[in-house]
């Protein structure tokens, strides 16, 4: 068992989605039942072997990659298929593994218009092997091929089963992403090229770009490359505009589906790829990751209070929670990139859960205007209360799973990493710490509007508007528990991510300078932006050399 | 007595039967074609397609025997010469005319066109595809230039009774001929200055000093200026949009394909066989070339509503994307390599994927009478498979992962960024650049046919011929393959034609 889990694990896992998508596509298209049960077998069989790697992942040793599989791929352009699992990866596959089949079953009965369960079921299946894939891809061209992947269902999902504006949502989210990953590919390869590596696998790139010194213009040209594509896909401040119109029309799986997974795939690409890569760069570029940070922050709370429709809301609720996981990734501490990926679960978990609901609500009332909505508690009770659960939770009450990604990512930017302009980060802390207190503003005023007070006279009669159903309950439950279990427990997330993120980062940016004498800092050969002591640039290639 | 003299005079050259025999077996069958129309007229009629279907694999019967064996065989004097680089080249003309023969076979019957003349023509446009891939002498590249676009030149204009296929085929002949006649131009040029039409000796005389003349670069100018018009590069595009609008659909598909692919090989062997020293002269006009392909053909694509016209200008902005790498193929040996690998990677996979969406265009095109991009709205409700297949072909083209289009891409940006030159990584952004503006006129075909009500009233599934079938099949196989598996297509396209010309 173990043996199989190692050398095919990642790989079944990453391919099943599309080898349920192949069978169902042999299956003609009214067959409606038959596609749906398939579907849900693959997801669940796919969330299964997800599980079985949780279980024989080796959490003592969170920070060595676990179930790689070295294989070739590409020989002509040496690119290699390589994955592999460690602290940062898993706990978003397993988020992802989970997603997915909760999707399956919220969408059991209400299928979006117009309808064809068929080809709905495929895409999502085909955005699962391409979520899953980049997760564990552990080379640059494979990591793209995968990130690319996602792209298309997506597209076809907003573009078919969105909203009445869907035709400009679907081009837009598209254009803008693609135009980060043209970019993002362009400083992968002149990255490869410039390192002379012999392959694209991360951690050979990483220990070439110390070999072999990549002059400092060029590693900050390639690390604004890698900046647009994941920073888009995030999406930071000013790059964030393709979000909200995404999210208001896609249906409500593919917002849920965007919201927790799809947006990760941006911070994961930093976390992943260009901070451990690049980190030289890395800290000259993180102040104004930090700014952009905090700018999202206010400028997405500050949106949200203009809205008037609740998906739209919630929309641009991402973009002030996005900010505060790239505000604790551009301390490029290791307490902050742990806040960050705790942030991304428990976004991932509150806002995947907040556009169901915002779906649930829309089947009920056709619409989501806010002003229109009103005493959800009376006349669903328990969707309301399970709409003010989540509304804390967002907002980061403590003991839910939002505090844990919004406290720590403020916290480390009171104490940045080496080089990094402290007053600057202080600064960003207490803008940050303002935009929870605006965070607790829209949501509870959204929770105040929709479902305190009395229904309006339009929806006081209908009968449409019932409390959540069977179906309902099995695609929340699990996200509403997980929510609780790690906003009591946050060390479900942390376990495994510390070791590993302590080590995707270079000793120069966590070192200790006061406790170290002069000679043992002068030991790391540490290039002089991290202001470890009096170092000039020649003395930094003599120890590099 | 003088008879007498030139009987002696004449010795025949050795000639390797085994080198040529693909391109005798392909006239073979030509002539087979002519006889049997000239013998039994009509009668032969329905078999015509078969018929040249089954000769062009025929052909490749000695194709693969000559890869098998591997050998570089050099004949007349090094004007000829078989090598993997031909080979592989070979084999891509030989497919893309097998797919364009099933685009054409109910296209030519239900148009009630000649039909025995039309495969003969295209056999013959195909031959001199053929002998493109080995030409590496003036004036074998010359004759088989001519040979492959006289043909063409009348295929262009075969839907007889409409005004608009007949101005296209003169459009198209004026132009081909301007741009021969200019090509030629530049190869007496060439040959003035070296004394030798062969390539291989006008680099040697490139080294032995004669580069430096300025006779030399007007010559290298005029000969890329003509090839340029052949593979339809900024600013030598404009007769493209209107031939392949006029043009009967599978000639179109043909000319995007096959055609530009034959300008390409013949670009490779004069750049890299005959003038690789001469780098600094040829690398800022493809530059130029590249750049303005891709930013124009991609610009206007964006406002075509007619769909055979909008793909005229996406293949204008794919030429761009292909012709790239030789912008910086001059920068060392190796780069000049991957260049070349990179260029004949993407002509392999652009012509599965392009073959593809014409094959999609055709078929839908049978039912919609129309090639206006409205009239395809909704097709996913009356032609499922069709649009399934039409967007794996538009989003390749496109280049998104893991459709073939991607590697193709991939190839190109690899070399621009890794040639270590600034100019290299500057035509990088601006490929990255257009590769998002094509993306945007792609997606909204591709949005049209998913979401958007149809147009049509009668929503019955659209009925599609087996050789359509086959056409489809063939073309989204290979676009998925070489996507997912692209060492597939990498092992072949290795090639290298620098061992000559250094």
């Amino acid at each position: 068992m173990d043996n199989l889990l190692d050398s095919w694990g990642l790989t079944v896992a990453t391919f099943s989605p599309l080898v349920g998508a192949l069978v169902m596509f042999l299956i003609p298209k009214e067959k409606e039942y038959e596609h749906k049960i398939i579907a849900l077998i693959t997801s669940l069989w796919v969330a299964f072997v997800g599980l079985m790697l949780l279980i024989w992942f080796d959490l003592d040793a969170t920070e060595k990659l676990q179930y790689v599989v070295d294989k070739s791929w590409i020989d002509a352009i040496h690119s290699r298929y390589v994955v592999g699992l460690d602290g940062i990866s898993l706990p978003l596959l397993l988020l992802t593994v989970l997603i997915v089949p909760l999707c399956i079953v919220y969408s059991w009965n209400h299928f979006p218009d117009p309808k064809n369960p068929k080809t709905f079921l495929i895409l999502i299946l085909v955005l699962e092997t391409g979520m899953i894939g980049t997760f564990v891809a552990q080379d640059m061209v494979l990591f793209f091929v995968f990130f690319e992947v996602v792209l298309l269902p997506m597209f076809f999902m907003i573009a078919v089963w969105g909203g009445p504006n869907r035709k400009y949502a679907s081009l837009k989210f598209f254009l803008y992403t693609l135009f980060g990953s043209a970019l993002m590919l362009v400083s992968f390869l002149s990255l490869f090229f410039l390192t002379g590596a012999e392959s694209f696998v991360f951690s050979e790139i990483a220990d070439n770009v110390v070999a072999n010194a990549v002059s400092r213009t060029a590693q900050l040209w390639i690390f604004g490359g890698m900046f647009l594509g994941f920073g888009i896909k995030v999406p930071m401040f000013p790059f964030h505009t393709w979000l909200p119109d995404a999210h208001t029309e896609a249906p409500t799986v593919g917002s849920v589906i965007l919201a927790a997974v799809l947006l990760k795939l941006g911070t994961y690409g930093f976390v992943r790829i260009a901070i451990p890569l690049l980190p030289d760069a890395a800290v000259e570029w993180a102040p104004w990751i930090g700014l952009l940070a905090v700018i999202g922050i206010i400028y997405g709370a500050f949106c949200c209070l203009a809205q008037t429709d609740m998906k739209r809301l919630i929309a641009f609720s991402s973009v002030a929670h996005m900010g505060f996981v790239m505000l604790g990734i551009s301390t490029l501490t290791d307490f902050g990139i742990n806040a960050a990926i705790m942030g991304m679960v428990a976004h991932g978990l509150i806002t995947g859960m907040l556009f169901f609901l915002a779906g649930s609500m829309k089947e009920r009332y056709h619409t989501l205007e806010i002003k229109r909505l009103g005493g959800l508690l009376v006349q669903a009770p328990k969707m309301g209360w399970v709409l003010g659960f989540c509304a804390m939770a967002s907002l980061g009450l403590p003991g839910l799973a939002g505090f844990w990604g919004e406290f720590p990512a403020i916290l480390s930017a009171y104490n940045p990493a080496n080089g990094l302009p402290v007053e600057i980060f202080r600064t960003f802390m207490v803008i940050a710490a303002l935009g929870t207190v605006l965070a607790a503003g829209y949501l509870l005023w959204l929770l105040q509007r929709s479902a305190f007070g009395t229904p309006k006279e339009e929806f006081a009669e209908d009968p449409n508007i019932h409390d959540a159903t069977k179906t309902e309950w099995v695609a929340w439950a699990p996200l509403l528990a997980l929510i609780l279990a790690i906003g009591i427990y946050p060390n479900l997330v942390f376990r495994a991510t510390d070791a590993a993120v302590d080590a995707s980062l270079t000793p120069c940016l966590t070192i200790d300078v006061d406790e170290l004498t002069h000679e043992e800092i002068e030991s790391v050969h540490c290039s002089e932006v991290y202001g470890l002591g009096n170092h000039d640039s020649d003395h930094h290639t003599a120890s590099k050399g | 007595m003088s008879t007498n003299l030139l009987i002696v005079a004449f010795e025949r050259p050795a000639i390797d039967w085994h080198a040529v025999a693909p391109e005798i077996v392909l006239l073979s069958v030509g002539v087979l074609i002519t006889l049997l129309d000239i013998l039994f007229l009509e009668k032969a009629r329905p078999y015509m397609a078969a018929l040249s279907g089954l000769g062009i694999l025929a052909t490749a019967i000695p194709l693969l025997t000559l890869g098998i064996d591997g050998t570089e065989r050099v004949l007349f004097d090094g004007a000829y010469v078989v090598d993997n680089f031909s080979l592989v080249l070979k084999a891509i003309f030989l497919l893309a005319g097998y797919v364009v023969i099933l685009l054409s076979t109910n296209y030519i019957v239900d148009g009630d066109y000649w039909e025995s003349e039309y495969y003969g023509l295209l056999l013959a446009s195909l031959m001199g595809m053929i002998m493109m891939a080995s030409s590496r002498d003036l004036i074998s590249v010359f004759v088989a230039l001519e040979l492959l676009s006289i043909p063409a030149y009348l295929m262009v204009a075969w839907r007889k009774r409409d005004p608009k296929s007949n101005e296209a085929g003169l459009k198209y002949y004026l132009m081909g001929v301007f741009a021969s006649a200019v090509m030629l131009y530049g190869m007496s040029l060439l040959f003035g200055v070296s004394g030798t039409t062969v390539l291989s000796e006008i680099a040697d005389s490139i080294d032995a000093g004669n580069g430096s003349s300025s006779v030399m670069t007007l010559g290298i100018v005029f000969v890329v200026a003509g090839f340029a018009f052949k593979v339809s590069a900024v600013p030598f595009h404009t007769w493209a949009p209107d031939v392949y609008e006029g043009a009967p659909t599978p000639v179109t598909a043909f000319l995007s394909v096959a055609s530009k692919a034959a300008g390409f090989v013949a670009l490779l062997a004069l750049i890299f066989v005959g003038f690789y020293e001469l780098s600094n002269i040829w690398e800022p006009l493809i530059w130029i070339l590249a750049a303005l392909s891709m930013t124009v053909g991609n610009l206007v694509a964006l406002r075509q509503t007619n769909i055979v016209r909008l793909m005229a200008y996406s293949g204008v902005a794919q030429t761009g994307f292909m012709i790239a790498p030789l912008a910086v193929a001059g920068h060392s040996l190796s780069t000049g390599n991957q260049a070349l690998s990179a260029i004949v990677t993407y002509l392999a996979i652009y012509a599965a994927m392009n073959l593809g969406a014409f094959a999609v265009i055709i078929t839908l095109a049978r039912r919609t009478g129309s090639a206006e991009i409205d009239s395809f709205s909704g097709a996913f409700h009356f032609a499922p498979g069709l649009t399934v297949a039409m967007t794996i072909f538009l989003f390749s083209l496109a280049g998104i992962p893991p459709l073939g289009g991607w590697f193709a891409k991939f190839e190109v940006f690899r070399v621009l960024a890794t040639s270590g030159e600034t100019w290299g990584y500057l035509l990088a952004v601006v490929a990255a650049i257009n590769s998002v503006i094509a993306l945007f006129y792609y997606a909204t075909i591709a949005r049209k046919m998913w979401a958007d009500d149809p147009s049509e009233k009668d929503l019955n599934n659209i009925e599609v011929t087996p050789s359509l079938v086959s056409a489809l099949a063939i073309c989204v196989l290979v676009t998925l393959l070489f996507g997912i598996f692209p060492q597939l297509v990498a092992r072949f396209t290795e090639v290298s034609l620098l061992a000559f010309g250094v």
